[in-house]
């Protein structure tokens, strides 16, 4: 359905994908006039921006034909054969949001889903997030906030269209039905007008304020389980990533960085790379040194054959102890911190407790490893830069492309790829400006490829965190007091300085502080604290450390309560019947209590992107190594759009999780990276993943997010399992580091 | 040098220690075949040399002489169907295994080299012959699920 790789090779075709038409020039509009077929008649619409009416030549997707684009709004565009194209905001990074939100608009259009042809919506000011502010794809946010917008896109597009059909039919649009992609009288009588007939009548029509939505009841598309739309391309070598973009004349680029993170060229020896068969050009940019050559390989020789002095003072001593000691005693002191929650008083409850229990939990730094190392192409077009690349934030890589080339952002078009994998690692903008630098010094598209080793020493890794958990009873037993202190670095103080000038990072805490238990003083409390270097959202963020954390914790005080640690939850949730409602289907499916010999069951349970979730893993101990046997997952997401992403997502999550879980870390030594491949930062592979049993709640609550949540469980349950298998209490990740994997 | 890749004999101007994949890649443009790791750890670049399972990022591309190389766009071809049709990537696309999709040229040709010896593989079999392919998506249980689907339409 997506023939991206058709795109690329026409830099006016690709225009396409920008939505920013009223930008483009008469001289464009004309060379693509003859090259494009298609056009595309943008025509400002009440609610949609306030671009002028303008023509511009587009052919959106190879999969369209000859017709004439008529565009229905911000992310709509039909075209006089009938062929529909959405323009994503999103990026396809695995979680299926090329999926997702075309099926809430085929939904209310009344088209089947494989009618809408799917194009990059490019960077625009009209594709920001709603509940971020930004155009970003992350925090699994894309149906939670567009559902009803993509919807009333759909809706208002369909309602538009009857209201023309009703114009010309000269009857009133109550008489009228869509289906199918096309619109009929009720009875049934008189001849059908096809979408393509009424596109551009009604594309002039101003739609009513009020668009009426269906039902739940009547969605025919919405819930059911439907195939994806990049699956085909996926499997035939033709969907296009970051690293297979080819442009004409294109150089590829090697990147050398230095080893000490944080470190600069002191001292450069070009010769020998210079020498290198097909090397053209060695380019000092601001985050090391690229060689460009005619091919990658004779870039990447290149870049081997540099001699490179580095300045490393004040990076070169940071390594995991000074880490961990600069957490620690921060830890100790909590001098600045702020409250993420606050019930009661929990210090005086500690006080007076009768009896009170304290932990110290750590976490570590994690890399993303996407399989699709970073990469970046640019090319400049007379005053015109374009850059293709993988990336969740297509704003704010405009920004910096603009910036790195001395452009205004409005010169710049970013050509969004499917994403090789992003886990937040393609939050990042790290790897632009190389691309950019080196292509406006040679005057030739440049494309930098990262290599495996170069993305996994310079990823932007999860930040490590040091907890201090405490926790009060009182002389019956009861628990009266919970209490978390968390220091970590922030990652939204460098991403988004302005959220957290004055506030907690929201990012840091956003499972502790949803702690939903039934105590009477809670404390939550956040100690930003830098580490010497920069750290990065990572599937599920805060919940991945913080549900280690409580989530363990709850555990030991089950214990040491002598009470069945889903027995001890579920007395805590009366009042919480969401939460207790899949921790009890978890504990039913897994069969809770009643595990054969030689299982040991572990429970854990949160609450995440408006999506409750609770795993129960069964692990066997083997040989003094944790053989995790199954996941047993209860979600309840809300509304679901397709079932099959939704237990795609959560065996994918569960993997990433326990991959972390098992054998996650990195390691710092002399401002170096120690894990450089595949075969020191291990991840599951097919002969050691557990059964997933993946129970979804059948629900009608507004949808939940799932790129995420499934990731947060893994560690505490299994943690939680392995105490019930050998009472010890397992306080930091990875298992490996405790010779347990 | 000259290569034969998907039954066509191809030209290409690099050194004989160039990395297959790199050929494929840049000189041949069969983007399909993708860089992962560069050091035989992942498996994306798989490629079928003879049939064979092949890390093309470790394979100097001298030492392929006239072997005939396989890559996923030309896989169809081995089995004389349309381009994307070949019973591995059909049973891919009607359990929808890929999610970001980056590995899966590699899976399917791990797979699909798998069924050619081995038309009805165990769980044992499986693990064999597709541990060292990674998906960090995690898309394995799919994976598992296809091609006990490819191998039920190619024996029933």
């Amino acid at each position: 359905m997506t023939s991206r790789s058709d795109r690329g090779n026409d830099p006016l075709g690709s225009e396409a994908v920008s939505s920013e038409a009223g930008k483009l020039t008469r001289r464009d509009f004309l060379h693509a006039g003859a090259v494009g077929g298609g056009l595309l008649i943008s025509i400002s619409i009440a609610g949609c921006g306030d671009k002028p009416a303008d023509v511009v030549a587009q052919k959106p997707t190879a999969a369209a034909g000859s017709g004439k684009f008529v565009k229905q709004n911000a992310w709509l565009s039909i075209s006089t054969d009938g062929d529909i194209t959405y323009f994503s905001p999103f990026s396809e990074m695995g979680q299926g949001v090329y999926t997702s939100i075309p099926t809430l608009i085929a939904e209310e259009l009344e088209v089947p889903l494989w009618r809408i042809n799917i194009a990059d919506g490019g960077a625009d000011p009209a594709h920001v997030n709603d509940l971020l502010g930004v155009q970003v794809t992350g925090g699994s946010t894309a149906v939670r906030a567009m559902y009803t917008k993509f919807r009333k896109a759909g809706a208002e597009a369909r309602l538009r269209l009857m209201m023309a059909a009703a114009d010309r039919l000269q009857i009133s649009v109550d008489q009228l039905v869509a289906k199918d992609g096309n619109v009929r009288r009720q009875d049934g009588t008189g001849e059908s007008l096809s979408y393509g007939d009424l596109a551009e009548a009604a594309a002039g029509i101003e739609a009513p304020a009020d668009i009426p939505l269906k039902p739940n009841s009547q969605f025919k598309q919405i819930g059911k389980s439907t195939s994806r739309t990049d699956t085909p391309a996926k499997t035939d070598g033709t969907a296009q990533f970051g690293i297979d973009v080819r442009r004409p004349n294109q150089l590829y680029g090697s990147i050398i960085m230095c080893p000490v993170l944080g470190g600069t060229v002191a001292g450069l020896n070009e010769l020998a790379a210079r020498e290198v068969p097909g090397v053209v050009d060695v380019v000092l940019v601001g985050n090391g040194v690229v060689v460009l050559a005619g091919h990658f390989w004779q870039a990447k020789l290149g870049r081997d054959a540099l001699e490179v002095r580095w300045a490393t003072e004040g990076y070169d001593q940071l390594d995991n102890a000074a880490i961990r000691d600069g957490l620690a005693r921060t830890a100790e002191e909590m001098t600045g911190a702020r409250n993420a929650r606050e019930d009661g008083d929990a210090d005086a409850a500690l006080a007076s407790a009768d009896t009170r229990m304290d932990a110290v939990y750590e976490l570590p730094l994690l890399a993303h490893a996407t399989m699709e190392p970073m990469n970046c192409t640019a090319e400049f077009l007379g005053d015109q830069l374009h850059v293709w690349l993988g990336t969740q934030v297509q704003g704010v890589a405009q920004a910096v492309a603009a910036s790195a080339a001395g452009l205004d952002p409005e010169n710049v078009t970013i050509h969004t790829t499917f994403l090789g994998g992003g886990f937040g690692r393609r939050l990042e903008v790290d790897f632009i400006p190389a691309a950019v630098n080196a292509a406006q010094k040679v005057g030739r598209p440049v494309q930098v490829v990262w290599t495996r080793e170069d993305d996994m020493t310079h990823d932007i890794y999860r930040p490590p965190a040091y907890d201090k958990a405490s926790a009060g009873f009182d002389a019956d037993g009861n628990l009266i007091a919970w209490k978390l202190d968390i220091v970590a670095p922030s990652i939204t103080a460098r991403w988004a300085p302005a959220v957290v000038e004055n506030a907690i990072d929201p990012f840091a805490i956003e499972a502790a502080a949803n702690y939903p238990y039934a105590v009477p003083n809670v404390l939550v409390r956040f100690q930003r604290h830098e580490i010497g270097i920069d750290v990065g959202y990572w599937r599920s963020v805060s919940h991945a450390t913080n549900c280690f954390v409580a989530e363990s914790f709850m555990d030991e005080l089950a214990n040491a309560s002598r009470i069945d640690p889903y027995e001890y939850r579920k007395r805590l949730l009366a009042d919480q019947p969401l939460w207790r409602n899949v921790l009890d289907l978890a504990a039913e499916k897994a069969s809770w209590g009643n595990a054969p010999d030689g299982i040991y069951q572990g429970i854990a349970l949160m609450e995440g992107y408006n999506t409750y979730m609770s795993q129960v893993a069964d692990i066997s101990v083997r040989g003094g190594k944790i053989k995790v046997e199954k996941i047993t997952c209860a979600v309840d997401c809300g509304q679901v759009i397709n079932p099959s992403g939704v237990r795609a997502q959560v065996q994918s999550a569960v993997i990433f999780g326990l991959s972390a879980a098992l054998w996650g870390q990195i390691d710092i030594d002399g401002g170096r990276v120690r894990q450089r491949n595949f075969d020191t930062m291990r991840a599951l592979r097919i002969n050691e993943i557990p059964e997933i049993d993946i129970h979804i709640v059948d629900s009608d609550r507004d949808p939940g997010g799932m790129g995420e949540p499934a990731t947060a469980l893994v560690a505490p349950a299994v943690a939680n399992a392995y105490y019930k298998a050998r009472f010890e209490r397992i306080r930091s990740l990875p298992f490996s580091a405790h010779g347990l994997a | 040098m000259k290569l034969r890749v998907n039954d066509q004999v191809l030209e290409a101007d690099a050194t004989p220690d160039t990395p297959l994949l790199w050929v494929l890649r840049d000189y041949l443009n069969l983007t399909g075949t993708k860089f992962g790791c560069g050091k035989a750890l992942c498996g994306a670049c798989t490629v079928h040399v003879e049939g064979a399972p092949v890390r093309s990022c470790s394979l100097p591309v001298g030492e392929v002489g006239d072997a005939a190389i396989t890559t996923i766009e030309g896989l169809s071809y081995t089995v004389g169907v349309e381009p994307g049709m070949h019973p591995v990537q059909r049973a891919w696309r009607e359990l929808d295994v890929p999610q970001c999709g980056y590995c899966q040229s590699g899976q399917i040709m791990s797979a699909a080299a798998l069924l050619a010896n081995n038309p009805n593989p165990s769980d044992a079999d499986i693990d064999n012959a597709m541990s060292g392919n990674l998906c960090r998506c995690g898309t394995y249980i799919r994976i598992r699920a296809a091609i006990k689907q490819a191998a039920q339409g190619a024996t029933s």
